[in-house]
């Protein structure tokens, strides 16, 4: 086949905006928990909750919005644990990190076994269908590619340009920013450092937990342990890519996911040349090298992993 | 709310600071036993029974904390000069990879000889594995957590690959798993009719070894003052970037003798269960330790018996055993905070 026309296949992007969207909410995310001064290497741990909940909310009988809502309570609530360990005691950003990823994992785990004790095959829910909006849906190229996904996709579109107004435009992004850069400046301006990282941490693992939810809600149908796969390790090397900009996260998750997309359609067609483990290992390859490539260009905030106490210098 | 230091942090404070985490771990098990509607009296005394109750359990528990102290040390060393090696995983399948391709019949060597040869390369792959990203670190200044971990997916694709692929034993029945080493290549057994096998001694030795070298020699004392205050340390002339990469080849090689000693010792072929996460529980083991290798001995039994006993413990009671993984995971976290509550006092205003 060839790769030039795959380009401009309408199928192709849908894919890859498909696959973009649990990664958007991921990164979205981290970047909002960094951004505040605060790494989340919960992230692996929160989105496999989030994964978790929403499905089981959805299979007890509840409704999708429901589920999503409740994988948000839940990634929320793990962030809290994660924003009072790290904020509050300022115990180590990392350790805590893998430690909430561990916890959340394995209560995951967990739980769903106590749900459905006895099943091989883990039953299926009715996930989100793909919208059909009448006008916006009939753009010729960017209507199937954006509106005619599940409402899951555009939510994340739509919270990219959010999250990036929100950051630069208003008063309480400014606040979570500078949290990020120079907590002592937010202190002497009266905001309490400890609340906005807290709320930054609890926003950002919510979403996180959302993005998890999408892979059992919207594209795929069932919970399988060990689904979210590396996915919030790349989130935490797409943050990186993108120098801590929403937009530039934007642009970031569809390269990749444009990068993945194209190495599924390459695998089908050669599948006989080269094993499909390493296709399988390219996603991981590819956020190394955009790490590498980024690295020396990428200003972190620089309160980033310094923990805040009162008083002290 | 606010934490002021203590001014002098008792000895029983720090004694309290395993038995908090153990009892936290304890706590928050006994809820999700009572929620399966089991009862937890009976849970503990049969997670007793199946992690040290029996010359067999104690066996299992022993066996299984071997490869934990491997990786426990590489956490502990690496973590005390602040190089978050997050890819024990990969490096012990590094490890056991070289192994299996040296030990399989590649090379016909008397036992003696055989053994130090595999530990020697499988720790050197590990090293080496950790090495890449330590340079990304030092060069260019990559975040390592982010790079290791993601190394370990693309190893353990490898690792598939190779077993389902060029080393697939035709004899395994179609089961995906390598040859299994030859005689020599193979850690014996020490106690009949148990899987504990000499990789103990090996592992019981690198702890000493480890302890010794923090304690004892320039090297050592170099690593932990690098972790302590990088900037200090460049003033007084160490040089930094070298002390964090020597620091991640000897982290990154123990990390491949788990691997070894798991393939030599206790599978004697590469599969891909050959490891159950232990580059994950190595984290916690080293945390609960307070990155002493000495301790980390300790606390590789403690999270070793929390795995044996809690699988034997939910198999009697038919609950799922990801209530290891839950304990282990509630002990690091309860670990840290008690380890900040033995320094500080926590002031309510």
């Amino acid at each position: 086949m060839d790769t030039l026309q795959l380009f401009l296949e309408a199928g192709f992007w849908m894919a890859v905006v498909r696959m973009a969207t649990p990664l958007l909410f991921g990164t979205l995310g981290e970047l909002i928990c960094e951004r505040a001064g605060v790494l989340n290497l919960g992230i692996e741990g929160i989105m496999a909750a989030g994964c978790m909940s929403g499905w089981t909310w959805v299979y007890l009988g509840g409704d999708l919005w429901g589920g999503i809502l409740f994988a948000a309570c839940v990634g929320g609530a793990f962030g809290l644990l994660h924003a009072i360990f790290t904020v509050h005691l300022g115990l180590s950003q990392h350790v805590t990190g893998l430690g909430i990823t561990m916890l959340a994992s394995a209560l995951s785990s967990f739980v769903f076994r106590m749900v459905l004790p006895d099943v091989t095959t883990p039953p299926k829910i009715v996930p989100f269908a793909p919208m059909d909006i009448p006008i916006l849906g009939d753009i010729p190229v960017l209507g199937p590619i954006i509106f005619n996904q599940s409402p899951l996709t555009l939510l994340a579109l739509i919270l990219v340009f959010f999250v990036g107004w929100f950051l630069k435009h208003t008063p309480a992004g400014l606040a979570l920013c500078m949290t990020g850069e120079n907590p002592m400046a937010v202190e002497s301006q009266g905001l309490s450092v400890f609340a906005i990282r807290t709320c930054a941490v609890v926003v950002g693992s919510g979403l996180m937990a959302v993005g998890g939810a999408f892979l059992t809600l919207s594209a795929f149908d069932a919970f399988y342990i060990g689904m979210v796969n590396g996915r919030g390790w790349i989130c935490i090397a797409l943050v990186v890519f993108s120098s801590w900009k929403p937009s530039k996260a934007l642009l970031g998750v569809v390269l990749f996911a444009a990068f993945d997309a194209l190495q599924m359609r390459v695998q089908q067609d050669v599948s006989m040349v080269i094993p499909y483990q390493f296709y399988l290992m390219m996603p991981y390859v590819f956020s190394i090298v955009a790490l590498i490539i980024m690295s020396r260009r990428s200003a972190y905030p620089k309160a980033l992993l310094v923990p805040f106490r009162k008083g002290e210098r | 709310m606010r934490l002021e230091p203590r001014e002098q942090s008792s000895m029983v404070l720090k004694a309290m600071v395993p038995l908090g985490s153990a009892a936290a771990a304890l706590l928050v098990c006994s809820v999700l036993i009572v929620w399966a509607d089991a009862s937890p009296v009976e849970a503990f005394f049969l997670f007793i029974k199946g992690s040290v109750g029996t010359r067999f359990a104690l066996s299992e528990t022993l066996a299984r904390t071997i490869p934990l102290i491997f990786t426990g040390l590489a956490a502990a060393i690496a973590f005390k000069a602040k190089l978050w090696n997050i890819g024990a995983e990969g490096q012990l399948y590094g490890g056991a990879c070289i192994a299996t391709w040296l030990g399989t019949g590649m090379i016909d060597l008397p036992g003696w000889l055989m053994l130090p040869l595999l530990f020697s390369t499988g720790a050197l792959v590990g090293g080496l594995l950790l090495l890449g990203p330590t340079l990304l670190k030092t060069w260019l200044k990559v975040d390592e957590v982010v790079t290791t971990l993601l190394l370990n997916f693309i190893i353990i694709l490898l690792v598939n690959y190779l077993v389902f692929g060029p080393w697939k034993d035709p004899m395994a029945m179609g089961w995906p798993q390598a040859k299994g080493v030859v005689d020599a290549a193979v850690l014996p057994t020490i106690l009949a009719k148990t899987r504990l096998h000499m990789g103990i001694f090996w592992a019981l030795a690198s702890a000493l070894l480890l302890w010794a070298f923090m304690r004892f020699t320039t090297w050592g004392y170099q690593i932990r003052a690098v972790g302590f205050n990088p900037v200090a340390s460049r003033f007084v002339g160490i040089s930094v970037n070298s002390v964090v990469i020597r620091t991640a080849l000897i982290s990154g090689g123990l990390a491949g003798c788990a691997g070894v000693s798991e393939l030599c010792g206790l599978k004697g072929y590469l599969t891909l269960d050959l490891s159950p996460g232990f580059g994950y529980s190595g984290i916690v083991v080293a945390m609960l330790a307070a990155l002493h290798p000495l301790g980390v001995v300790v606390s590789a039994f403690f999270v070793a018996m929390l795995s044996i006993g809690a699988d034997s413990m939910s198999r009697s009671l038919n609950i799922s055993n990801f209530i290891a993984d839950v304990a282990t995971a509630v002990s690091l976290l309860a670990v840290l905070v008690s380890m900040l509550l033995a320094r500080y006092k926590i002031r309510w205003r």
